[in-house]
């Protein structure tokens, strides 16, 4: 992981959530705000949480300058939809993303993926003529690692879900 | 009550006594139900003009303006005004017609999503999905656009909305809003650290912008007790008054050099409800990197957007001085007021009295308008070269007395400020000062001002040209003045054609007004005098001017704040 750069590439990646009102039209708002800057949202997951009238968004950005990704999320908590923004990326957070995985697969290899399905605790959930689908949950750098294994068998179609987070701990519900 | 009424009624609620619009097919229901309500309409002849009239009666009142404009075309209409209250902070409320619901998003006939379109220029935009709702969103919208920073709000309502039943209470408690700022926690520290910061300072420059118009006693005692001088920007001119032994003057661009010098020179910046434009500042590196920054702003996103504050304060100016004065010492700063007027004697603003040849100087003319109305006048302006003559030359006495459209920088908003200001404060004189491109800009509301026998009066300076791009392509391109010439085309020997169009005066008077042309320096002090006893109808004073005025000083975009152009000598 590089540290902010002012002038050189693309640094770290941070993980924002932000607490907003469940309605039409309020991911429109937010995303706005980071493509006026021109940032590129690597993830994003938007989700209702147990209250029914929020959503958690959790957004994934790189920045070559914090001081913009900082404003950004200043002008991002002005809108009148947001209850709140954090930038996690220096806190001790629990994050999980899933992915879905349709691998091509012969007599020969399956083993072999089974093999890595194991050792990642991942599921195989489908099973056709030549191809096999996999279910796998973790941090992001995890399901990297898998996907690099799986690369050579021969990745048919892939679908992520982006990286969900909670703080760790007893934390506010902010 | 069908869901138009109940707009019109909620409006009522939230104390508005006029609105500004146009009718159109989706606001027919609207405007079907206006007779029932006590609330005057004024009928504007373009939408823009709605949205600037809206404007203008919100920054002379600080009261939240409303405009009303129809779906597609009325609505992409209102989209220049609302893009000028947000960058401005204007409190506005828009309401536009919509296509009928099961019509949304088939490219209906005027249907446009003007909720989208506007996303990035709005505080709060509201589609109307259900009648139901009408009355808690119109009171969040009002709630909105007045509070913290105010700003625009938007509400587009479908056609079908205002014609069904609406059974909603029109009552809505307060303490459902949505939107409040949240209480400050640290107020009591920022305000610690910020005093201690003005305590230690021994050349402490304030810089006051428009955040500053709500707060004019307590910069006034603020100023007093610590002995600091003050500048201002476009949007905080006349939050100070400009004759008081500690007022400096203008800063940015076309600031007064000295101000300028006040700023860049001095070793704390204490900023009240600004926002370190780049028409201020100039280069922000060179913008007196070593200034100590006190930096006050409702807005906690202003805070270290532009320039990192070293005590920031997350209130209203009018808050947070109420709490600075008394946690400031007396101040007794002579020895740098002393230095500011030494700049100030040294490199005054000038305003030109007459050419040898009798020439009107437009410097002159709103150091005319100052004197004639004792700055009690409401004076709009558009954008341009008279623009940056009026907030240099014309003197305020109170707030809220200048309006001009500082952010976005919009020809055309003259005239529509003005008449919204008239409407709101019928009993002041109101000016436009306007120049001949910006007036042409939405010359239609002239019909307004007919009608509503508004006798406002219309200060035109006339160079024949669009001045301040004019001055660029003097001073940075070369004299290469591409297309900013607006008589006719110069002929090939290069003396200009005399075809003059439009005759401002000929136009004033087939609207309806009065139009007096005036030449020549000696008969300015004659125009002022007549315009200002014509009372039953707007009256235009058409000034013509040198094309060749200049506005002095001037700090080149993106130039060094501290170091302007200062006005070349012998240019009679």
């Amino acid at each position: 992981m590089s540290s902010a750069n002012k002038n050189g590439g693309w640094s770290r990646p941070h993980t924002i959530s932000v607490l907003v009102e469940n309605k039409p039209g309020v991911l429109t708002r937010v995303a706005g705000l980071f493509a006026r800057r021109g940032y590129n949202i690597d993830s994003l997951a938007v989700a209702a949480t147990d209250d029914p009238g929020l959503s958690r968004m959790t957004v994934v950005v790189q920045t070559k300058d914090e001081l913009v990704l900082s404003q950004i999320c200043a002008q991002v908590e002005k809108l009148v939809d947001v209850h709140s923004i954090n930038d996690h990326t220096e806190e001790a957070i629990v994050a999980r993303e899933l992915a879905l995985v349709k691998v091509r697969c012969d007599d020969a290899s399956l083993a072999a993926i089974l093999q890595i399905v194991t050792v990642f605790r991942a599921r195989t959930v489908d099973i056709a003529e030549g191809e096999v689908v996999i279910e796998v949950t973790g941090a992001r750098d995890k399901i990297d690692a898998m996907l690099r294994l799986l690369e050579r068998h021969g990745i048919v179609e892939m679908a992520r879900t982006g990286e969900v987070i909670l703080s760790r701990g007893v934390q506010p519900k902010t | 009550m069908n869901g138009a009424e109940a707009i019109l009624r909620c409006l009522q609620a939230e104390g508005v006594e006029v609105v500004f619009g146009y009718p159109g097919g989706a606001v027919i229901p609207l405007y079907d139900a206006l007779h029932k309500v006590d609330l005057r309409h004024v009928l504007v002849r373009q939408e823009q003009g709605a949205a600037f009239m809206a404007a203008g009666y919100a920054r002379t009142t600080g009261r939240v303006g409303v405009a009303i404009g129809t779906s597609g075309p009325g609505a992409t209409n209102l989209v220049t005004g609302i893009a000028d209250c947000y960058m401005d902070s204007v409190p506005t409320v828009f309401i536009t017609g919509q296509v009928a619901r099961p019509l949304i998003g088939r490219d209906s006939f005027q249907e446009v999503d003007v909720t989208g379109i506007t996303l990035p220029i709005v505080k709060h935009s509201y589609l109307v999905q259900d009648p139901e709702e009408l009355p808690q969103i119109i009171r969040e919208a009002f709630h909105l656009a007045r509070s913290g920073r105010p700003g625009p709000v938007l509400i587009d309502v479908p056609k079908d909305v205002q014609l069904v039943e609406c059974l909603a209470s029109i009552d809505v408690p307060t303490s459902e809003l949505r939107g409040t700022p949240t209480v400050n926690a640290s107020f009591d520290e920022q305000i610690a650290a910020a005093a201690a910061l003005i305590d230690a300072s021994t050349r402490p420059t304030l810089y006051v912008g428009g955040g500053s118009l709500d707060a004019a006693p307590e910069l006034l005692e603020f100023a007093e007790k610590t002995d600091i001088p003050v500048t201002w920007t476009l949007m905080g001119k006349g939050a100070f008054p400009e004759d008081h032994e500690l007022s400096v003057g203008m800063l940015g661009m076309h600031g007064a050099a000295y101000a300028n010098y006040a700023i860049t020179r001095c070793d704390t910046m204490i900023v009240l409800g600004a926002r370190f434009d780049d028409r201020v500042t100039g280069k922000l590196s060179t913008f007196n990197p070593e200034a100590k920054v006190v930096h006050v702003d409702i807005d906690a996103a202003e805070l270290g957007k532009n320039r990192f504050p070293d005590a920031p304060v997350n209130a209203t100016v009018a808050e947070a001085l109420r709490a600075l004065t008394p946690a400031c010492a007396s101040g007794d700063r002579a020895a740098w007021k002393q230095q500011v007027a030494e700049w100030k004697q040294r490199h005054p603003l000038v305003a030109h009295v007459a050419r040898p040849n009798g020439e009107i100087r437009p410097q002159h003319l709103l150091e005319k308008l100052t004197a004639a109305t004792g700055g009690r006048a409401i004076v709009s302006t558009d954008v341009g070269q008279h623009q940056m003559w009026a907030a240099q030359f014309y003197q305020p006495k109170e707030p809220r007395l200048f309006l001009t459209s500082g952010g976005l920088g919009t020809m055309g908003a003259g005239l529509p400020l003005a008449l919204g200001a008239w409407f709101a404060r019928p009993d002041r004189e109101v000016w436009l000062v306007t120049g001949d491109g910006s007036l042409q800009m939405n010359i239609q509301e002239l019909a307004v001002a007919v009608i509503a026998k508004a006798p406002i009066k219309i200060l035109l300076i006339n160079n024949g040209y669009l001045g301040m791009v004019r001055q660029w392509q003097e001073l940075f391109h070369e004299r290469n003045y591409s297309e900013t010439w607006l008589h006719d085309k110069p002929t090939p020997d290069g003396t200009p054609a005399d075809v003059l169009s439009p005759d401002f005066c000929a136009l004033m008077e087939a609207y309806g007004g009065k139009a007096r042309r005036v030449w020549s320096d000696q008969q300015v002090n004659d125009a002022i005098d007549w315009a200002r006893t014509v009372q039953d109808g707007p009256v235009l004073l058409e000034f013509i001017v040198n094309e060749e005025e200049n506005v002095w000083p001037m700090v080149p975009a993106g130039g060094d704040t501290g170091e302007p152009i200062l006005e070349p000598e012998g240019v009679e």
